[in-house]
């Protein structure tokens, strides 16, 4: 169950039109390492997590990432209000504007639309939790990216503020991924899934001596 | 009392705290000062809300009010630069 809330998770406040930046932005709504792609792998990895820990985990990041995916469109959004014919042929936006007007639609900045593919869910706590970590950092430097390519102070605030939630999530997943490596056998984690094999983790030892 | 604008960012002060708490705890569950900070800025935020809920309009749809005209529709939207 989901309930909305009708507010942004931190306020997106734009006073001046850019469609340049809306257009590398929306990369963070439909892009390879996006807020929609983001949501999407936490809220199905949870499913198979081995501990109630990491199934909580991965719920909560889940849901806060579908705040993240409304401050971005929202900024999107805000970007392309109130243009010229003008600033619709400036640097390239004539080519999200024939598709899709000024609508929010799910694609990266070259166009490519959204795709499940950009996501794995591997049914193994290992794998799935250390592409998450890796993930955060990819969803980090995106912002880094996008920091690099303005001075609007608009801009740069709200965008600050979604890099800094990316540190946490990596932080989290960290200790999460760490949580499950100590319920397994030191000298081998991944001799078994510990998501789906039973005993996964007990009496290594004595199993391999038989 | 104070405006929607500065209510509203106070309600989302505290919803950052208790977001960036519940996260720590997820993994810290032990974390007894995590938990007493936790406790005082949900009843802080609660305040606020119930503030905001009055003069403002409902946050979630259960806030609405039923008395005189359905308002949970009333725009602007979170993503509208006017509600933020």
């Amino acid at each position: 169950m989901w309930t909305y809330e009708k507010r942004l998770q931190y306020p997106v406040r734009i006073k001046n039109p850019d469609p340049r930046m809306a257009q590398v932005i929306c990369s963070q709504i439909g892009g390879p390492d996006g807020e929609l792609t983001a949501s999407l792998r936490y809220l199905n990895q949870r499913y198979s997590m081995p501990s109630d820990k990491t199934k909580g985990l991965l719920t909560d990041i889940g849901t806060e990432e579908l705040a993240h995916l409304e401050m971005v469109s929202a900024i999107v959004y805000q970007l392309t209000r109130n243009l010229s014919e003008a600033d619709l042929k400036k640097n390239g936006f004539d080519k999200y504007f024939v598709d899709h007007a000024t609508g929010i639609y799910p694609a990266s900045a070259a166009g490519v639309p959204f795709t499940a593919a950009y996501f794995q869910v591997k049914g193994d706590a290992i794998a799935d939790l250390t592409e998450d970590m890796a993930a955060e950092q990819k969803a980090r430097a995106t912002y880094d990216n996008i920091l690099r390519l303005t001075d609007d102070p608009d801009i740069i605030d709200p965008i600050r503020y979604l890099r800094q939630r990316e540190v946490v999530h990596f932080q989290r997943f960290g200790e999460a991924l760490r949580m499950v490596q100590d319920s397994l056998d030191a000298r081998n984690f991944y001799a078994c899934n510990p998501s789906f094999d039973k005993n996964c983790g007990k009496n290594m030892c004595n199993r391999r001596m038989k | 009392m104070k405006n929607r604008d500065e209510l509203l960012h106070t309600i989302q002060r505290y919803d950052f705290a208790l977001y960036d708490l519940m996260l720590y705890l997820d993994t810290h569950p032990k974390c007894r000062h995590a938990m007493q900070l936790y406790a005082k800025y949900r009843k802080q935020r609660e305040e606020a809300v119930k503030d905001y809920v009055e003069h403002y309009g409902p946050l979630m749809a259960l806030q609405s009010d039923t008395t005189k005209k359905w308002n949970w529709g009333q725009g602007p939207y979170p993503w509208e630069k006017e509600a933020n």
